[in-house]
């Protein structure tokens, strides 16, 4: 009896002990994926804390870290940095309410109606979705020079909401089936009108995708260089990606400490964002994941 | 009219109206308004005519002369402006299809309600016809304004480069200064058989669906592995930790990707320096080699890309019953068959659709491929880099080489594979399957 106890006993350590070393093995893996995720973020942090703006003789320890980069980029005549900075908030800021207003419409027109062309509409969404308004880039740019907005803020605005409407307004879709369609009709018996529907029962609870598709939309100009690049021609307009790429553009190895400073000032505000929202972002993520 | 008559002489007792003729109002609705004016829709009909004449005679000129205009694509060199001519054409165009479609519901409308009224509907008061009208297009006014912007935004460039892609349009013969012309399929034939291009043509092609395929399945494979580490139970801090496994995707992708490009760099570049040169004694040449660039550039991307799948199985993983692994144990199930038969069908049932946009998604994804070493190295024989791809070739002809129409012609091949790809690939997946009978 008490032989059969200790057997068990011993199994039941070895089973522990089994479970320990599992766990320590997923903190190992999870302590290679941290490094590998923080070395290149660490490296370009410690390059803008350096004085000398040479990569070749740019060192990585804090002892002689200093803030003059930083310093450069806000106090130097030269430097564009703030515009940038301000052009970028505005596209931003503009983009994102103007887009999540109308892909919010949009979705629930076809997640709450039966209409003529409905299911055309969802296929022609569905197909744009799939074409990069980069795909365009030479019509884009000759279409912006004939109407007159190249080099002008307000073209690429256009074109960022016009690209974002058909993918974002589907994974809003998505979200918006999901809910009852009890709530909506229950309303309607009640003599509510469609707005107040729309404002006082559906926009309430679709807070959580809401705020996704807003991330994504605020988030998207300061990511992207290439648009800007297609739209934009004068220092004084560029966003803050394209002013960026210039720097290292031109000469690679001897900006790039500036470019490091300035590139960690973006990722403060957009990690800070994303942070924030992060419960709703990935609850968000994964219930417009459920339906397409 | 004799309707009038002939419906006193005929009143049904259910007050139907068989006199009343379908037919006729629609052959009347060739006007516009007419129809509805024969189903006694006085208001409706005036505004319908008034709408349309409108509309045809302030319009009617910008058609035909953008019409006229896409054909011949002008004719006095340095005055005509082949592009403008082309635009307006397009635009013409998608009035013309307007014009089309709202004529055609003109007649159905006339049609359907003419039918109605024979069979004893009779339409109601001015307020109650305007309600009604408003109910019925309320969702069109929903969508109004972002359709509107998606014809001028998306659709418009689109079937400006499709119709680029069918002209002869380079540095050589380029408006203003020359007048464009229409050359069939030639661009497209040139492609397969000039041998400069068919050679660089099918080697970025290759690359480009080699690139797509490794670089998504491997970070999905990643992500799906961490999402699975992290989910388990014994762990402490998976809150920091989850938080940290998605900053890549909060850092602005253009800014790892130009941070990489240093660090991969030949000659300064720190993984060379302080990683590899030490521990192996030679350096590996990642931007002048093309096998070494294409395993960064995957590198890369799996670094880039595998957060947001990783947030998107997280959620998941978080949502699957204890029941499922408890009734697994008890049949003494081991942790592969776990995987196999529970985790994973969950993970594609609940993000298939999404992770197949992550393929599309890297199949242009231009910004990583032209920030780490703009598509090169450079490559013998061909007019593309080693690492470019469809995308990053075709901005390539564009905006270096000037070579417009066969950029458009390139844009046109690529824009297919994509929509066949994802449309088949869709309608496939569940969500589409059940919009159907939604």
């Amino acid at each position: 009896m008490s032989k059969l106890f200790e057997r068990m006993q011993k199994k039941q350590l070895t089973r522990k002990q089994k479970s320990k070393i599992e766990v320590a093995f997923i903190y190992l893996i999870i302590a290679v994926m941290f490094i590998i995720i923080f070395y290149p973020l660490f490296w370009a942090f410690a390059i803008s804390m350096n004085t000398s703006s040479n990569l070749y003789t740019a060192s990585l320890s804090p002892e002689n870290w200093s803030l003059d980069n930083y310093r450069w980029l806000f106090t130097n005549p030269r430097s564009d940095y703030l515009l940038w900075y301000r052009n970028t908030l505005f596209v931003s800021t503009v983009v994102t309410v103007v887009t999540t207003l109308l892909v919010t419409f949009t979705a629930y027109a076809f997640s709450r109606y039966r209409f003529k062309g409905r299911t055309y509409g969802l296929y022609a969404f569905l197909l744009l979705q799939m074409f990069p308004v980069l795909m365009a880039m030479v019509a884009l740019y000759i279409l912006l020079n004939t109407i007159g907005l190249l080099d002008n803020l307000w073209g690429l605005i256009l074109i960022y909401i016009g690209g974002n409407i058909p993918m974002n307004a589907f994974l809003v879709k998505g979200y918006l089936d999901t809910l009852p369609k009890s709530l909506d009709e229950s309303a309607k018996m009640d003599g509510a009108g469609h707005f107040r529907i729309f404002f006082q029962i559906l926009l309430p609870l679709a807070k959580p995708i809401l705020s996704v598709v807003a991330l994504f939309n605020f988030m998207a100009p300061f990511m992207d260089f290439i648009l800007p690049r297609i739209v934009l021609r004068s220092p004084e307009n560029f966003t803050l990606a394209l002013g960026l790429y210039n720097f290292v553009n031109a000469q690679f190895s001897n900006n790039f400490s500036r470019f490091a400073a300035g590139a960690v000032l973006i990722a403060i505000p957009i990690a800070t964002v994303y942070l924030v929202l992060q419960k709703y972002l990935i609850s968000g993520l994964a219930s417009g994941a459920t339906k397409g | 009219m004799p309707t009038n008559e002939n419906e006193k002489k005929f009143q049904h007792p259910v007050n139907a109206n068989l006199d009343h003729s379908p037919k006729k109002a629609m052959l009347l609705s060739i006007i516009p308004g007419m129809g509805q004016i024969y189903n006694k829709r006085l208001f409706k009909g005036l505004i319908l005519f008034v709408l349309f004449a409108a509309f045809t005679v302030m319009m009617f000129e910008f058609i035909a002369g953008g019409l006229q205009g896409l054909i011949t694509l002008g004719v006095e060199p340095r005055v005509d402006d082949s592009r403008v001519f082309l635009i307006e054409g397009i635009l013409a165009l998608i009035f013309t299809t307007f014009y089309g479609i709202f004529y055609y519901f003109n007649i159905q409308d006339a049609k359907v309600e003419a039918r109605r009224i024979r069979d004893g509907w009779r339409p109601g008061t001015v307020m109650e016809n305007f309600r009604n009208a408003w109910d019925r297009s309320f969702p069109y006014v929903l969508i109004g304004p972002g359709f509107m912007l998606l014809i001028f935004v998306v659709i418009l460039p689109i079937l400006f480069m499709a119709f680029l892609a069918f002209t002869n349009y380079n540095l050589y013969n380029a408006p203003p200064r020359n007048i464009l012309q229409w050359v069939g399929f030639d661009n497209f034939i040139r492609l397969v058989t000039i041998a400069e291009w068919r050679t660089t043509f099918f080697s970025v092609l290759s690359w480009t669906l080699t690139w797509t395929f490794v670089a998504t399945t491997l970070s999905i494979g990643l992500a799906m592995f961490l999402a699975i580490l992290t989910n388990d139970k014994r762990l402490k801090g998976t809150r920091i930790i989850r938080t940290v496994l998605i900053l890549p995707w909060a850092v602005p992708g253009f800014v790892t990707i130009i941070i990489f490009s240093a660090l991969f760099n030949d000659n300064f570049g720190a993984i060379n320096t302080d990683i590899i040169l030490p521990l192996f004694g030679t350096t590996i040449p990642w931007m002048s080699n093309v096998m070494w660039s294409r395993i960064a550039i995957i590198m890369i991307q799996v670094w880039l890309g595998f957060p947001y799948v990783y947030a998107l199985f997280s959620g998941v993983l978080k949502g699957i019953s204890d029941d499922w692994y408890e009734a697994a144990d008890m049949d003494g199930a081991t942790k592969w068959q776990k995987f196999m038969n529970i985790t994973f069908p969950h993970l594609m049932f609940a993000t298939g659709p999404i992770l197949l946009t992550q393929y599309t998604f890297n199949f242009n994804n231009f910004n990583i491929i032209y920030l780490f070493n703009e598509g090169g190295p450079a490559v013998r024989g061909q007019s593309a880099g080693g690492t470019d791809i469809l995308i990053s070739w075709v901005y390539n002809l564009t905006f270096t080489n000037s070579q417009y129409s066969m950029a458009a012609a390139i844009s046109l091949i690529l824009g297919l594979i994509v929509a066949t790809f994802a449309f088949f690939q869709f309608r496939r997946s569940r969500s589409f399957k059940d919009e159907g009978n939604f």
